[in-house]
């Protein structure tokens, strides 16, 4: 063990909340969110190969009023992190560590990933009353 | 004060006991989960239903079938990852970081194994 204590990472205190940081851990959030979303899809294939039955009792809990709650959720976290997750490889290639592109892109993974959940949701609920 | 060469500790002995090998692994997994991520979502979006009869039609198509396969185990695989390293810097005491550490790994191969198994039962028919 070392004589002092070292600091360790990532010491979340000591950072004034801003695009930077949030858009960070909203990416790990998201990621956590996402292998519990890993769970349900095993859960839907499992119930898929298991026959009619089982896939009318996974197509109801998933169509429960928690259920679509979840997927819409999912939803949005599968977009921000996919956006975001674009924003890190790119980052990892060397582009775009400055400070306007750098928020430029913070803000589309964002604003990007709710759109385009609210236009899957839209669409999925326009052809449902159709 | 070691007399390990900077390459030798990068190469696999540093802090992270594996080098850059996660790291990489991980952007790997990455850049192939945004394909098959997209082909799946808009496969799901693109079936007139979700009942029984259509998605077990769509998943016995063997292109389906086979890209669904990869999806699960990319996906387990880059999840396995992902929540290894959340594990590993936020839980402190040796002995719950080796437990969580444990049960995540078995709990993601049972997760990919089952699905895996399961997409194939509908490709065989089973």
């Amino acid at each position: 063990m070392p004589a002092r204590a070292r600091p360790t990472s990532p010491h979340l205190g000591i950072y004034r909340w801003q695009i930077g940081n949030s858009l960070s851990i909203l990416h790990r959030l998201t990621g956590v969110a996402l292998g519990l979303g890993l769970l349900a899809l095993c859960y839907w294939l499992v119930s898929l190969a298991g026959g009619e039955q089982s896939y009318a009792a996974a197509a109801k809990v998933f169509a429960s009023p928690p259920g679509l709650a979840a997927l819409v959720g999912w939803t949005f976290a599968f977009m921000y992190h996919l956006l975001n997750g674009v924003r890190h490889l790119l980052w990892d290639a060397g582009y775009g560590f400055e400070r306007m592109p750098r928020h430029v892109s913070g803000w589309f993974a964002v604003l990007g990933s709710i759109a385009v959940t609210l236009c899957i949701w839209g669409l999925i609920w326009a052809g449902h009353r159709s | 004060m070691s007399l390990q060469s900077p390459l030798g500790r990068v190469l696999g002995l540093g802090s992270a006991k594996d080098g850059t090998g996660h790291w990489w692994a991980q952007r790997v997994s990455a850049v192939a989960l945004v394909p098959l991520t997209l082909w799946f979502m808009f496969s799901l979006l693109a079936l007139p239903a979700l009942d029984y009869a259509t998605v077990r039609a769509w998943l016995s198509f063997p292109l389906s079938g086979f890209l669904a396969l990869l999806l699960v185990a990319v996906l387990t695989y880059h999840s396995y990852l992902g929540t290894t390293e959340v594990i590993e810097d936020y839980v402190h005491s040796a002995g719950m970081k080796v437990l969580s550490l444990l049960l995540l790994r078995f709990v993601h191969v049972l997760v990919g194994g089952a699905s895996i198994f399961a997409i194939m039962r509908v490709a065989f028919g089973s």
